[in-house]
């Protein structure tokens, strides 16, 4: 079967004022039909970064897509100019994207329903008058009381999580094939993260869709995806299959990311939460061996003296990209 | 609404009785008075006590200040603004027929700054770091940076006495012959709009280079929206909400600007009428002036005011 959309060695670097940051160095990802896939890493690790560049969201300068290729539908989408309107015909209409901000996400002197209704009238060049009723109906499936009038009221006049609910109407208001939630739930309250989460998977399995949701929280990725992608400074340097991340996990960060979250029915006395020790790498002059090595309470010798370590399959779908891993291969 | 449009304009009489009493006192503070300018100009010193006496019965010159004010204030409320003592012709006919050459002059000049500086605006953000972006920022930082008026004797000595191609001064009315109207009133306003001009391309542009770089615009991005109806749906109304605070700003700056400008031209308009006035210690006329341009003033403030909420709907008027 071959995948839906597939990343391929993506390099996306930013030209600063201190120097080349690689924010993405090198990611590969494959998404698949109808599937909901987990991107984890701590912030500034570039998950987002690299999300954004699929849809060439980044802005050049300081940003610039410096290689790879993000294949979808036999096309490579980074063959497109970013603003043409080849791509924009795929933004929205083909991959969707939710963001981290709900608070700034709209835009305060639209009303909503505008904001809902243009991709509808661009993408599938409905009449304004069926593009309002559809703009109803999104808003009632995602749950907004009075959906009727609430067409015309502003953002200001919603809370951040219903903010959030009508960047999900929106974003799948034209059946995309990918839905890309941008830490949809860091900047809302706990119990209108775990609804709005709900509501993305109740979507996404409405209209099969395949869900991507990049976020630093483990609980949130324990509990809806299927594969996992963990990224470090700028790489992927785990992946697969849900269980095997959470239940066979190999690189130390991933081991370390999970010793820092609480079980449920734990006691303090059983086990206590480790942090990692250190902080994630400077992204400017990023050294030329494992960037997690500094960290690592597993290093080898030949973590110092090699290159970075390539991601090397360790069983199933499971990758690693760790020497301790390669060399200790059965 | 009504209630916000009615505090405001009660504000505003407030703010136009205070200056017009800082006029009123101000222009009296000036050794001498209309008459003895007046009568020093025509040549008629070898007027005797009593017939002077006579003449400031007449002007109502001899009265307590509070009374002269007071009468001042009630004329107006009767249509009546008093004589001027210079032109020794009524202040109401002076003023109808000054008055709409500067606000001819004023509104173009006005119209010109909000359409070039908004459009000029919006072009540089949009092709910023081109040639185009670099070329209209330099001329509108000299823009703000020179003078109206020299900027006015500059284009005299160019266009009118060296290539000869536009009249040196004067005014004829639109209605008596189109042309010559216009060729007589493109370089005074042109100086009237170049400070406009170019302040409102320097705000509108750094105003899009912000909405640019805001979520929202990013969102557009990702809904597959084409450029064009980002720039004009979602940009270019956000990016107006700061400028139009300097629009309004712009309706005081171009009454200042006519005072320097209509004498640096030879137009018969408000603005020289109030530069001749001060000269002649006029006392009615300077007042009357300054109570038109402070009406007009805080009009156009609140104007402004209340096109913020059609901007911006996160705005409440009560």
């Amino acid at each position: 079967m071959t995948p839906l959309l597939s990343v391929e060695n993506l390099k996306t670097y930013f030209r600063t004022y201190r120097g080349l940051v690689k924010a993405v160095d090198g990611v590969s990802f494959d998404i698949n039909e109808k599937e909901i896939i987990g991107l984890v890493g701590e912030s500034g690790c570039g998950k987002s970064v690299s999300m954004l560049s699929i849809l060439q969201l980044i802005s050049n300068p300081p940003g610039e897509i410096v290689s790879g290729r993000v294949m979808f539908d036999g096309q490579d989408l980074l063959q497109y100019k970013s603003k043409s309107d080849a791509m924009s015909a795929i933004r929205g209409a083909k991959i969707a994207m939710i963001f981290q901000e709900p608070m700034t996400s709209l835009n305060p002197v639209l009303t909503i329903g505008r904001q809902l209704t243009e991709s509808l009238e661009i993408h599938l060049n409905m009449t304004p008058q069926t593009a309002q009723e559809r703009a109803i109906e999104l808003l009632r499936m995602i749950g907004i009381p009075d959906a009727h009038n609430r067409l015309d009221a502003y953002p200001h006049q919603f809370s951040g999580g219903m903010r959030q609910r009508v960047m999900i109407a929106i974003a799948i208001s034209c059946n995309p094939k990918i839905l890309i939630a941008d830490e949809p739930t860091t900047a809302v309250d706990v119990t209108t993260q775990a609804q709005l989460l709900e509501l993305m998977q109740d979507m996404v399995n409405r209209f099969d869709t395949s869900l991507v949701i990049v976020t630093h929280n483990l609980g949130v990725v324990a509990r809806y995806a299927e594969r996992i992608y963990v990224m470090y400074s700028g790489r992927i340097v785990e992946s697969g299959l849900a269980d095997d991340i959470f239940l066979n996990p190999r690189h130390p960060y991933t081991i370390g990311l999970l010793k820092c979250v609480p079980q449920l029915g734990e006691t303090r006395q059983e086990r206590k939460l480790v942090p990692i020790k250190g902080l994630p790498p400077n992204l400017i002059n990023m050294p030329t061996n494992c960037a997690f090595l500094p960290r690592c309470d597993r290093a080898r010798d030949i973590c110092r003296q090699q290159l970075w370590p390539p991601l090397e399959l360790v069983g199933g779908q499971h990758y690693v990209a760790c020497f301790r891993e390669i060399m200790e291969k059965p | 609404m009504t209630s916000y449009i009615i505090r405001r304009l009660s504000m505003g009489v407030v703010v136009i009785f205070i200056v017009t009493v800082m006029v009123f006192l101000f222009i009296r503070l000036l050794p001498g008075d209309p008459l003895t300018i007046y009568l020093n100009k025509t040549d008629m010193q070898q007027l005797t006590e009593e017939q002077l006496f006579e003449l400031r019965v007449k002007f109502g010159l001899e009265k307590p200040l509070p009374m002269q004010y007071v009468d001042w204030i009630g004329g107006l409320f009767k249509g009546d603004m008093g004589q001027s003592v210079y032109y020794n012709i009524d202040v109401r006919l002076l003023m109808t027929e000054r008055l709409p050459v500067t606000l001819y002059l004023g509104a173009l000049a006005f119209v010109i700054s909000g359409v070039l500086g908004i459009s000029f605006g919006v072009i540089c953000a949009l092709k910023r770091g081109t040639w185009v972006d670099t070329l209209v920022t330099l001329l509108a930082n000299i823009g703000i940076t020179m003078p109206s008026f020299w900027v006015g004797i500059i284009l005299i000595y160019l266009l009118s006495v060296k290539a000869g191609w536009l009249p040196v001064s004067g005014f004829i009315s639109p209605f008596e012959n189109f042309w010559e109207s216009t060729r007589r009133i493109i370089m005074p306003v042109t100086c009237l709009a170049l400070f406009p001009v170019a302040s409102l391309t320097r705000l509108t542009r750094s105003s899009m280079l912000e909405v640019i770089q805001q979520d929202y615009i990013r969102t557009a991005w990702s809904k597959g929206l084409k450029e064009r109806l980002i720039v004009s749906r979602h940009t270019i109304k956000n990016a107006l909400i700061p400028v139009i605070t300097v629009v309004g700003l712009q309706v005081a700056f171009i009454f200042g600007g006519s005072v320097l400008i209509e004498s640096v031209f030879n137009i018969n308009g408000i603005g020289r009428l109030a530069t001749q006035a001060v000269q002649n210690q006029d006392y009615l006329v300077v007042q009357a002036v300054t109570l038109v341009i402070a009406i007009m003033v805080v009009l156009s403030n609140l104007i402004v005011d209340i096109s913020y909420g059609w901007l911006d709907p996160r705005i409440r008027y009560d």
